[in-house]
C-alpha cells in the first residue's frame, strides 16, 4: 500500500462530492481522508484526498477522476508538500491530571478551547504523525471524543494549482 | 440569437430539434406529461411509443449504433426512469452516444418520497458519462446542448438529464444558442506527434506485429483510415466482438474475433505476437483471458481517446491519446516515411499465422438429435442477407455464433451488447436500427431466453411500420449457461430449461406469439426449410417477421478459452486443443 495526496479542483456543483466519492468506491480505490472547501476562485472547490493504492497504479486513479466532467484539474502533491490535519479532542481531566494535560498541550503547541471541571477540549493542528503522537500522550487520561478534518495539503513555493485556471 | 417565451417543456423539444434530433423512443407518465404535449406538435421529431422503457433505451442504442448518431430516449420519473437503467448501463459499457431524458417530481417534492419519485441522477451516476438535474427552466437549453455535446464527443457515452415537472411548466425567455460552460471537459483528439513517431518506429521494427482492433474504430468512424494503415503495414489483424465489421472479414489480413470464443488464429496470433497495435480496444477480460499470460512477448502501442483506458489493464509501451480518425492518418504518414528506406520482412510471421488459419478454420459439428444446427441457420441468414444488412444479437450462444458465422464487411452492421451482456438487447436495438436506417434489412438474431425479455416491442414495430426480422435461435434453454453447466458443472442443468422447444411444453409458442403481436410467424424445424423461411422474411415488409428456428440444444460455442485461464489453453473443440509451436 502506498499513500498519495491529491489536490482536486472541481466545479462547485450539486452532487459533486458523491461523484468523486462514488468513483473511488466503484473503482476500489481506498480513501484515507477527504477534505472539501471553497478555493480562492469563485465557483470552484478544492478537494484534498489521501488515497492508498494497492495494485492499481496511481495514474489510473487520477485518470479516472479527471474523466469526471466537473473536475477541472487533479494534481498529485509530492510528499514534501505542506500537510495539515486539524483535530478537536475532548479529554477527561480532574484536579490532579489537568496540569499534566496542559503540559502536553504546551509541548505540542496545541490549544485548549473549552474547560469544564472534569474535561477540556483541545485543538491541534499538524501533520498526521504529530497528531498521532499527541493522541498517544492523551490516551491514558481518557479521550471522551475526538473529531478531525481530514488532511489539507498545499504544494510549497509560489506556484499554485489554480494557475491557468480561470472561471 | 433567437429569443422567445417558451415553457420548459417546449424548450426541451425545441432544443432537441435545433440539435438535429429526429427520433425519440419513449413512454409518457405523470412527471414528463408537460413535455409530451409540445412533442405532439413537433414536425421534426418522430416519437415512437414503446411498451417498456427498457425497450426505449435499447432502441435508442440501436439507432445510435446503426447510424453513428445520437440516440434519444424519454421516460417519466420513478419506475419509468429506473426501467431505463439497464439500457443506460449497456450504453456506458459499449460507449454508445445516448441521451436519456427523464421527468422528475416537482422540485419542492424532491426528497419527500413523493409518488413516483426516484433519485435517478444518483442511481445512474456510476453508469453515465455525466448527468444533470434541472430544476429551473432557464437552464434547459444549456443543459440539453451540453448533454448532447458530452454524449457524442470524446469517448461517447450515455448522459442523463432529469427535469422536474415545475421546470417543464415554467415559462422563460428561450435563448438559442446557449452558452456552454464545461471547463472540465476537453477531450483530446489530436495525438502527440512524438508519440506517433515512436509508434511508427515500433511498428516498423516489429517482426510479429498484429493489429488489435476494438470498437473505438467504429465509434470514431475510422474504418477507411484503418484499411489504409493495415494494408500499408501488411500485418495480421483481429477484430474484437465490438469491432466486427470495422475491417472487412473478406480481407485476408483479418483473422476474425479474438477472446473467449475467438478464432484459433486470432487468439494464438495475439499470444505469439511481438507487438500489439491496439486501436480503440480496452483489453477486456473476455479478450485477454488471464492477463498475466496474455501476449507475453508483445510490446504494446495503445491508441485510445480515453486516457484512462491506456495502462488500465496492460502497460502501454507507446501510449497515444487521440481520436483514431486523426491518429491513424498521422501514423500512416509516419510509416510511409520510414518504409521509403526500410521495411521489416514479416513473411515468417505470416507463415506461422497462415498455418493456423489453414489448420483451424471456424467450423461446427452437425447435431445428433436431428434438430437444426444453430450455426448453420445463422450462417445462412448472413449469406442470404448480405453485408449491407444490419444484425442485432442478444446475448449468449447465438450472439457468439452471429459474431463468428456472419461475415461483416462494413462498420455499424453488427450491433450487440458486448460489455454489459444484456439479454433482451436484440429486438429493441433492431427496432431502433431500422428506424435509423429504414432502407436496410434489419435482423434481430435472438435466443429463446433473450427474446422473452423484450419481445413486447414487436407491437411497437407492428404499429409503427418498422418491419424488422427476428430469428429466434430456439434451443429451449438458456444456452450459454447450459454450455457452462455441461462443461463445468457435470451436466447438472440447474434452471436452464425454458420449455420453448418442439418436444417440450412449448410455452410460449413463438409463432402464436408473433401472430398475436401482429407479426408474421414462421416455424422452421427442417434444414430444407431454412432458406425459404429466410427469403419469405426478407420479402415480407408489411409487418415484422418472427422465425422460430428449432435448433439443437447440445450445440456448443467453439473455440473456447475458459474464464480466467490463459489464452494458451484455447480449445478448438471439446477435448481438442490446437497444436501450435510444436506444443500440445
Amino acid at each position: 500500500m502506498s499513500k498519495h495526496v491529491l489536490s482536486i479542483l472541481v466545479e462547485d456543483k450539486p452532487g459533486l462530492l458523491t461523484r468523486v466519492a462514488g468513483l473511488f468506491a466503484r473503482r476500489s480505490f481506498n480513501i484515507e481522508s477527504l477534505a472539501v472547501g471553497t478555493s480562492e476562485i469563485e465557483g470552484l472547490s478544492r478537494i484534498t484526498a489521501v488515497v492508498s493504492v494497492d495494485g492499481a497504479p496511481m495514474e489510473q486513479v487520477t485518470k479516472q477522476i479527471n474523466k469526471l466532467i466537473n473536475v477541472i484539474k487533479v494534481v498529485e502533491l509530492d510528499p514534501e508538500a505542506v500537510q495539515r490535519d486539524h483535530m478537536l479532542i475532548k479529554v477527561k481531566t480532574d484536579a490532579t491530571t489537568r496540569s499534566q494535560v496542559l503540559e502536553a498541550v504546551t509541548l505540542f503547541r496545541a490549544r485548549v478551547i473549552d474547560v469544564v471541571s472534569d474535561a477540556v477540549i483541545i485543538e491541534i493542528t499538524g501533520d498526521s504523525s504529530k497528531c498521532a503522537a499527541f493522541i498517544k500522550i492523551l490516551e491514558p487520561f481518557g479521550i471522551k471524543e475526538m473529531v478531525q478534518s481530514g488532511i489539507l495539503a498545499m504544494g510549497r513555493g509560489s506556484k499554485s494549482i489554480t494557475e491557468k485556471v480561470s472561471k | 440569437m433567437s429569443k422567445e417565451v417558451l415553457t420548459g417543456a417546449q424548450a426541451i423539444i425545441r432544443s432537441l430539434e435545433l440539435l438535429g434530433v429526429d427520433t425519440i423512443f419513449g413512454l409518457p407518465g405523470g412527471a414528463i406529461l408537460p413535455t409530451y404535449d409540445p412533442l405532439m406538435d413537433s414536425k421534426k421529431i418522430r416519437h415512437i411509443l414503446v411498451r417498456h422503457e427498457q425497450g426505449a433505451g435499447h432502441a435508442a442504442e440501436g439507432y445510435a449504433s446503426a447510424s453513428g448518431r445520437l440516440g434519444v430516449c424519454l421516460a417519466t420519473s420513478g419506475p419509468g426512469a429506473t426501467n431505463l437503467v439497464t439500457a443506460i448501463a449497456d450504453a456506458h459499457m459499449d460507449s454508445v452516444p445516448l441521451l436519456a431524458i427523464t421527468g422528475q417530481v416537482g422540485s419542492h417534492l424532491i426528497g419527500t418520497d413523493a409518488f413516483q419519485e426516484a433519485d435517478i441522477v444518483g442511481i445512474t451516476m456510476p453508469i453515465t458519462k455525466h448527468s444533470f438535474l434541472v430544476t429551473n427552466a432557464n437552464d434547459i437549453p444549456e443543459v440539453i446542448a451540453s448533454a448532447v455535446l458530452i454524449a457524442t464527443t470524446g469517448r461517447p457515452g450515455p448522459v442523463l438529464v432529469d427535469i422536474t415537472k415545475d421546470a417543464q411548466n415554467q415559462k422563460f425567455d428561450f435563448v438559442w444558442p446557449p452558452k456552454l460552460d464545461l471547463p472540465g471537459y476537453k477531450p483530446v483528439t489530436k495525438p502527440h506527434g512524438k508519440q506517433v513517431q515512436a509508434a511508427a518506429q515500433m511498428i516498423a521494427a516489429a517482426k510479429k506485429p498484429i493489429f488489435y482492433v476494438g470498437g473505438g474504430i467504429i465509434r470514431s468512424g475510422a474504418s477507411k483510415e484503418l484499411l489504409e494503415l493495415a494494408e500499408l503495414v501488411g500485418a495480421p489483424l483481429i477484430t474484437t466482438l465490438m469491432a466486427r465489421g470495422a475491417f472487412p472479414d473478406s480481407h485476408k489480413q483479418n483473422l476474425g474475433m479474438p477472446g473467449m470464443h475467438g478464432t484459433v488464429p486470432a487468439v494464438i496470433g495475439l499470444q505469439r505476437s511481438d507487438l500489439l497495435i491496439t486501436l480503440g480496444a480496452r483489453f477486456d477480460d473476455r479478450v485477454t483471458g488471464d492477463v498475466k499470460s496474455f501476449a507475453p512477448e508483445a510490446k504494446v502501442v495503445h491508441v485510445d481517446i480515453d486516457p484512462a483506458e491506456i495502462g488500465k489493464i496492460r502497460h502501454a509501451d507507446v501510449p497515444i491519446v487521440g481520436d483514431l480518425k486523426e491518429v491513424i492518418p498521422e501514423l500512416t504518414a509516419e510509416l510511409k516515411k520510414i518504409y521509403a528506406t526500410k521495411k521489416q520482412d514479416i513473411s515468417e510471421w505470416w507463415k506461422t499465422v497462415n498455418t493456423m488459419v489453414e489448420k483451424y478454420p471456424l467450423g461446427h459439428d452437425e447435431p445428433e438429435d436431428g434438430k437444426l444446427s444453430p450455426q448453420a441457420v445463422i450462417k445462412r441468414i448472413g449469406e442470404i442477407s448480405g453485408p449491407e444488412a444490419i444484425y442485432a444479437a442478444g446475448v449468449g450462444q447465438h450472439q457468439m455464433w452471429s459474431a463468428q458465422f456472419i461475415k461483416y464487411e462494413r462498420p455499424n452492421a453488427w450491433l450487440n451488447s458486448g460489455g454489459a451482456g444484456t439479454m433482451g438487447y436484440a429486438v429493441p436495438a433492431a427496432m431502433g436500427a431500422k428506424v435509423a436506417q429504414p432502407e436496410r434489412l434489419v435482423w434481430a438474431i435472438d435466443g429463446d431466453g433473450c427474446f422473452q425479455m423484450t419481445n413486447q416491442e414487436l407491437v411497437t414495430c407492428a404499429i409503427n411500420n418498422i418491419p424488422i426480422k427476428v430469428a429466434v435461435i430456439n434451443n429451449s434453454s438458456l444456452g450459454m449457461v447450459r454450455q457452462w453447466q455441461t462443461m463445468f458443472y457435470n451436466k447438472r442443468y440447474s434452471n436452464t430449461d425454458l420449455h420453448t422447444g418442439s418436444d417440450s411444453l412449448m410455452l410460449p409458442d413463438f409463432v402464436k406469439l408473433a401472430e398475436a403481436y401482429g407479426c408474421l410467424g414462421i416455424r422452421v424445424e427442417k434444414e430444407e426449410e431454412i432458406d425459404a423461411a429466410i427469403k419469405l422474411a426478407i420479402e415480407t415488409n408489411d409487418r415484422p417477421v418472427v422465425i422460430d428456428f428449432i435448433v439443437s440444444r447440445d450445440a456448443m460455442v467453439w473455440p473456447m478459452v475458459a474464464a480466467g485461464v490463459s489464452n494458451d489453453e484455447v480449445m478448438y473443440a471439446r477435448d481438442a486443443a490446437p497444436v501450435w509451436d510444436g506444443r500440445e
